[in-house]
């Protein structure tokens, strides 16, 4: 579809530079090496191939979480959101969590949703306490604001951090943000946040050479549990 | 008296299982125990259904009443049998002592339970509704608490270090990924969970000193079994007979505070000791066991209050190797608690269950103990105030 860029420069919202998010590398609880790092908008059409089997899954929220997170990488990859960041997960170069933010501004960051693709592993707080490490230890913002969609998003970050309510409207809808304050992650930190830097160069090779994802019935198994468990 | 034979056994598999219903459950383990007895186009004299928390969970009372009309089963007697997580060796016990007695030839036993309908933490709440009403549940007593508290004292006592309460959860686990019926099928890695600094995520504390992977899972499940008198046996099945050679229940003190030494588990003790004087057995003559570890620690000291091991043996055995299949004493190969999970009814059923497959010499070669002739399971109430063990010997 020819552009009018012109026209393409006033629907694009002006992006707030960001520094890039460094990789890292946690050991799982089944002893998988997962290499979080960031995604760049090239990425998207293969990462949009994950999310797509988990529409239809409404165990725990799921379809709403990958709708919301599909139109989120989709904007960010047609350039109809200011300050998107996606962060991946992945074990052996497949993708198992996903997770996304951007920025209100220089100083306050908006939480988006965290998809984890394997389950029974904690890569969501894993992968959510990425995304508290990049905007505060990396973009240096005094806070963010969060809300969950699922109970299990509410037990993890609202209670685990634990987060303090507001009266913020979050622009996701729903209930009012929670906020993560500086205070607050420097607390959580040493009990949350972990991983190893920098990524060995074989692992990291490995995650940036191809996003590899399962079929659509090994992803509704992963998420749905073994066996429909 | 009349010798008791589990004639037929049933089980789904545990999990989260979102689509069924407690009745469901209960229905399809039964179906699969009374066509594994031969039974399946017959009724049966009596109905006990092990559940703890459908009235609190569900809503839903009398539900033994229920499932003899839902399974076609009109006019057998039916009760439902609430003791905790007792539940379900209690049910069978009563179903015994019915056959036993002459009173009743062909008895279902199912024992079930569907937890998962609520969070984690109303689960967790509705198990502490078992502590004591005003010393103990409520200042917010849990069972993971009480778990964690006895942990310490043991750990005081005896010895018992993380090591090994981390050799129970990486073995059991591990028996869980061979257990189709296993509500978590994945092996755990020792770094991964206790060694990385990333373990403090992966594995972080619920009950100090009792981490994540030292807890049992909030299960949905079922299991039943058929029972009838011995000489009964060949009239409805070819397979072998399993006997019921021996069972005994005590009780202890309801609040852990009371008791003269909280380390010693007296009602486990007891009972294992008449279990054991009815199969005129002793621990060593048992090849296989599955106990009640719904806290790793359990397991340990289970495996040293029926006689397995001494105290303070228990852990260190766990270590060597010795429960592991190929080992002195085998325990758990069906994961456990731990793995298999435990939906609270239906846990002293499934035991049950898994040692009657044991005896048959019907499990894969990975998960079967050779020859095995003999079994003991302990079912563990409250914080064992109220514990039943049976055991269990394959038919001449």
């Amino acid at each position: 579809m020819p552009f009018d860029m012109e026209l393409e420069a006033v629907l694009r919202p002006p992006q707030i530079p960001m520094p890039p998010y460094p990789p890292k590398v946690i050991i799982l609880a089944n002893g998988k090496k997962m290499v979080i790092r960031q995604a760049v908008r090239e990425d998207v059409p293969a990462i949009l191939k994950s999310v797509h089997p988990c529409l239809f899954i409404e165990r725990d929220y799921y379809d709403i979480v990958s709708a919301r997170l599909y139109g989120e990488l989709l904007a960010w990859y047609r350039y109809r959101v200011k300050s998107e960041y996606c962060l991946l997960g992945q074990v052996d170069g497949y993708l198992v969590g996903i997770v996304n933010g951007r920025l209100v501004d220089e100083k306050i960051g908006m939480s988006y949703h965290t998809l984890a693709i394997d389950r029974g592993l904690r890569i969501g707080s894993h992968l959510f306490a990425a995304k508290m490490e990049y905007h505060m230890d990396y973009m240096k913002q005094d806070e963010v604001l969060v809300v969950a969609e699922s109970p299990i998003g509410f037990r993890r970050w609202m209670i685990e951090y634990p987060l303090e309510p507001t009266k913020i409207p979050h622009e996701l809808g729903g209930g009012d943000s929670y906020r993560l304050t500086r205070e607050i992650y420097d607390l959580a930190k040493p009990r949350l946040v972990v991983g190893e830097r920098p990524v060995s160069k074989k692992l990291m090779e490995e995650a940036e050479k191809e996003i590899k994802f399962a079929d659509d019935d090994t992803i509704r198994e992963r998420i749905a549990g073994l066996k429909g468990r | 008296m009349r010798d008791v034979a589990i004639i037929g056994v049933g089980m789904i598999p545990f999990g989260r299982r979102d689509e069924d219903t407690l009745m469901d459950m209960l229905a399809y383990a039964s179906l699969k125990a009374l066509d594994d007895a031969g039974l399946g186009d017959k009724s049966v004299d009596a109905v006990y259904v092990a559940n703890m928390g459908g009235g609190m969970l569900q809503h839903q009372s009398a539900i033994a009443s229920s499932l003899v009309d839902r399974l076609s089963l009109l006019p057998a007697a039916a009760e439902t049998i609430e003791n905790g997580p007792a539940s379900g060796a209690s049910a069978i016990k009563t179903g015994l002592l019915a056959v036993a007695s002459g009173y009743y030839d062909t008895v279902l036993v199912v024992g079930g339970e569907k937890m998962r309908e609520v969070t984690g933490w109303r689960a967790t709440d509705f198990v502490a509704t078992m502590t004591h009403p005003q010393a103990e549940y409520p200042y917010g007593i849990t069972l993971p608490g009480m778990a964690g508290m006895f942990t310490r004292l043991y750990m005081e006592k005896y010895g018992v270090t993380r090591e090994h309460l981390l050799a129970i959860s990486l073995k059991n686990q591990e028996n869980g990924t061979r257990n189709p019926y296993a509500h978590v099928e994945m092996a755990l890695d020792r770094e991964g969970i206790y060694d990385s600094p990333d373990a403090v995520v992966n594995n972080p504390v619920s009950a100090d000193p009792l981490h994540l992977y030292d807890l049992c899972p909030v299960s949905d499940g079922a299991a039943a079994v058929v029972l009838c008198p011995l000489e009964m046996a060949k009239k409805f099945t070819t397979k072998t007979p399993i006997v019921i050679a021996g069972f005994g229940q005590a009780t202890d003190t309801h609040t852990l505070a009371e008791r003269d030494d909280p380390t010693d588990l007296k009602a486990v003790s007891l009972a294992a000791q008449k279990a054991f004087a009815m199969a005129k057995l002793k621990p060593a003559d048992i090849d296989v066991a599955e106990l009640h570890d719904a806290f790793t620690i359990l397991e340990i000291a289970e495996s040293e209050h029926v006689g397995f091991f001494k105290k303070g043996e228990g852990g260190k055995a766990a270590v060597k190797g010795e429960t592991k299949l190929g080992g002195k004493i085998p325990i758990n190969l069906s994961g456990g608690l731990k793995a298999r999970g435990h939906p609270v009814g239906a846990t002293g059923v499934a035991q049950v269950v898994d040692i009657v497959w044991q005896l048959r010499h019907e499990l894969p070669k990975d998960r079967q103990v050779k020859d095995a002739k003999t079994g003991l399971t302990i079912n563990f109430g409250g914080f064992g105030n109220n514990v039943l063990c049976f055991i269990l010997r394959r038919a001449a």
